[in-house]
């Protein structure tokens, strides 16, 4: 099954909500939108399930345009961030409920609702009513309504932001086994980069409205085509740094004068000569070890130390960078700290913010 | 072992005071004259419960009790689904909503011994524009004469005073459901009923059960509207308990069954105010 969006936009009240997109969503893998709050997330899902109507372009389902279909007579299932149950209904009715719209016989619908019980562990809870379950089991209880349904096209709007953390990666790990057995194109929205990369799919990031990039998740976090895209893509933010390059070499300035220099990388130094923007991971910035990397000086404004990680946010060229290290580094506040920049790692984006060698 | 803190007491002693001054105290002189005959020049003799046992076996009482009750249920059968009706029916988001709401807001501004003078000369049938209108379309309408039309009357003014807070409140119970309930309820398929029933009227339980006390509690109370409109006529056709306690008691001056009344009327709207919330909030925790 596939899901495509063609030149789709919405406007509303002379406002751009959406930019013209371009989307080809298949089944098989999670589909995942991703962006930070009031990205376009939330619309763009809308506009897939048909809630809400493009006022330019088209939605194709199957091969057959859907785009002035009402969400009525589509196929579709959706999981909200909130936990949206029917307030007097039982666990065993609010599984039911579509089913029951569908005039589903009275045995199978049974069958259907204690099968989804049984796989999100509600059955000792059918006899209940929402305001009595925990928020995991509410949530469990909306889930499981949108997988009876047997629906061609299920939309996860950040379905486990308000779940605690410990229920969020038990239902992160199910999720994909749950849905992935129905041969839906499955939407699973989320502002966490780190989330997209534990449901691999498929992934789409958005910036204000628009689809900076798409594809698999693993090579557009590797390898993003814009500096947009790698900056959505990013948790701690990506670094940023202006770089000079001349020739063969690579120099990240400040005021004329050379913090590092280093050469360039083959798809750089075929490239003209000028100021790129340099995106450099945290994790590519470490305490400086003497291991020969280009090294640079910053004063350290903030550390964060984790069990097993250091995070110190310093400011370069008047920039704030941020370096995530393994172990335990101890950093003193205020003071200046070297750091090594592994910068064969690092993307180089040109004045429109194309990645150089995309 | 429970630990009780004693210095509690002292905090609240403030509040317990003014509770006493402005309720308990005067509850209590009200107790203290329903238990005696009272004379002139504050004479008072213990009559024990001689007042109760009169009240409870009078017709009179009986009959106001009824009227009271009749008029409370009219006015609860209209003004809850009225009001729910018309809060559906206000639009959600846009520019309209606050003059909906201010429109809606004007009749609660009004005073009520406004609102039955208003009602009175609207209804009456030689000048009343309503009155009189009704009169020049053929139909007999008296309120001044007729039962009926006289319960016509009342009932009406109350819906046009009062519909408007069971509007706001369902207003505001319906405001506060997040967008994503309708959606998922479209992404089921499910009716517009459907989500009256299952979505809309669950979410206004709460609003809906504070309206129906209040509309409960203040209209088994109504007293100023319905004596300046009718003064409970004609005859005693109107003659709710608080009209009927006036007349007895500042009327007739018996100060002793008119306490005893008090009382009583006191315990039946405490009573039947606990059965509604009770009954409307079973089974939640």
């Amino acid at each position: 099954m596939t899901l495509e969006l063609r030149q789709v936009a919405l406007e509303v009240g002379g406002e751009t909500h959406i930019h013209p997109t371009d989307l080809r969503l298949e089944r098989g893998g999670f589909n995942i939108l991703l962006g930070t709050t009031r990205a376009g997330k939330t619309t763009l899902m809308h506009l897939m399930a048909g809630l809400e109507r493009p006022t330019a372009g088209q939605v194709w389902f199957e091969g057959r345009d859907v785009t002035g279909i009402s969400v009525r007579r589509r196929n579709v299932a959706m999981v909200h961030q909130q936990f949206i149950n029917y307030p007097s209904l039982s666990v065993f009715e609010n599984i039911a409920s579509p089913l029951r719209v569908a005039r589903m016989a009275r045995a199978e619908i049974d069958a259907r609702v204690r099968e989804a019980a049984d796989l999100l562990k509600l059955t000792p809870m059918l006899g209940r009513r929402p305001d009595e379950l925990s928020g995991g089991q509410q949530q469990r209880t909306a889930i499981a309504r949108a997988l009876v349904k047997d629906a061609d096209l299920v939309l996860l709007d950040e379905p486990l932001a308000n779940l605690d953390y410990k229920l969020r990666e038990e239902l992160r790990e199910e999720l994909p086994r749950l849905f992935e057995a129905k041969g839906a194109v499955v939407v699973y929205a989320t502002t966490e980069p780190s989330e997209a990369l534990l449901l691999a799919g498929h992934t789409a990031t958005l910036h204000e409205g628009r689809v900076t990039g798409f594809g698999p998740t693993g090579a557009l976090y590797r390898a993003p085509g814009d500096l947009l895209t790698a900056q959505v893509f990013s948790e701690p933010p990506i670094n940023l740094g202006r770089v000079e390059k001349r020739g063969g070499r690579v120099a990240l300035a400040q005021d004329g004068a050379a913090l590092a220099e280093w050469d360039a990388p083959a798809a750089l130094s075929e490239a003209a000569d000028g100021t790129y923007t340099m995106g450099l991971r945290p994790h590519f910035v470490q305490p400086a070890n003497g291991s020969g990397l280009p090294e640079v000086e910053g004063r350290v404004l903030v550390t964060e130390l984790s069990g097993s990680e250091s995070v110190a946010h310093f400011e370069l060229a008047g920039q704030p960078w941020v370096s995530q290290a393994h172990g335990i580094h101890p950093f003193e506040v205020g003071l200046t700290a070297r750091f090594a920049l592994e910068t064969a790692r690092a993307f180089y984006f040109d004045g429109a913010g194309r990645r150089v060698g995309s | 072992m429970r630990r009780t803190n004693q210095i509690g007491w002292l905090f609240v002693a403030p509040v317990l005071l003014l509770v006493a001054f402005n309720a308990l105290i005067p509850l209590m002189t009200v107790v203290n004259y329903s238990v005696q005959e009272s004379f002139g020049d504050n004479v008072f003799f213990w009559s024990g419960l001689q007042w109760f046992e009169q009240l409870l076996n009078e017709d009179r009482f009986h009959a106001a009790l009824g009227r009271q009750l009749m008029f409370t249920g009219i006015i609860l059968a209209i003004e809850l689904p009225l009001g729910v009706a018309i809060a559906l029916c206000m639009p959600k988001k846009g520019p309209f909503v606050p003059v909906c709401l201010v429109l809606m807001a004007l009749p609660l501004l009004i005073p009520w011994n406004v609102v039955g003078a208003m009602w009175n000369i609207l209804a009456l049938p030689e000048i009343g524009l309503l009155g009189y209108g009704l009169n020049a379309a053929g139909i007999d309408f008296n309120f001044t004469q007729s039962p009926v039309d006289a319960w016509i009357t009342i009932v009406a003014m109350d819906v046009w005073h009062w519909t408007s807070l069971v509007v706001l409140l369902a207003f505001a119970g319906l405001s506060a459901i997040p967008d994503a309930y309708y959606q998922a309820a479209r992404i089921d398929g499910a009716s517009r009923w459907s989500v009256f029933r299952h979505i809309e009227l669950p979410k206004m339980k709460r609003v809906l059960t504070i309206a129906v006390l209040l509309r409960f509690m203040d209209s088994f109370m109504i007293y100023t509207e319905i004596s300046v409109l009718t003064g409970g006529g004609p005859g005693n056709a109107t003659t709710l308990l608080s009209i009927d306690l006036v007349k007895k008691a500042l009327g007739q001056f018996d100060l002793g069954p008119a306490a005893a009344m008090s009382l009583v009327y006191f315990l039946i709207t405490l009573l039947v105010s606990w059965l509604f919330y009770t009954l409307m909030t079973r089974g939640e925790q």
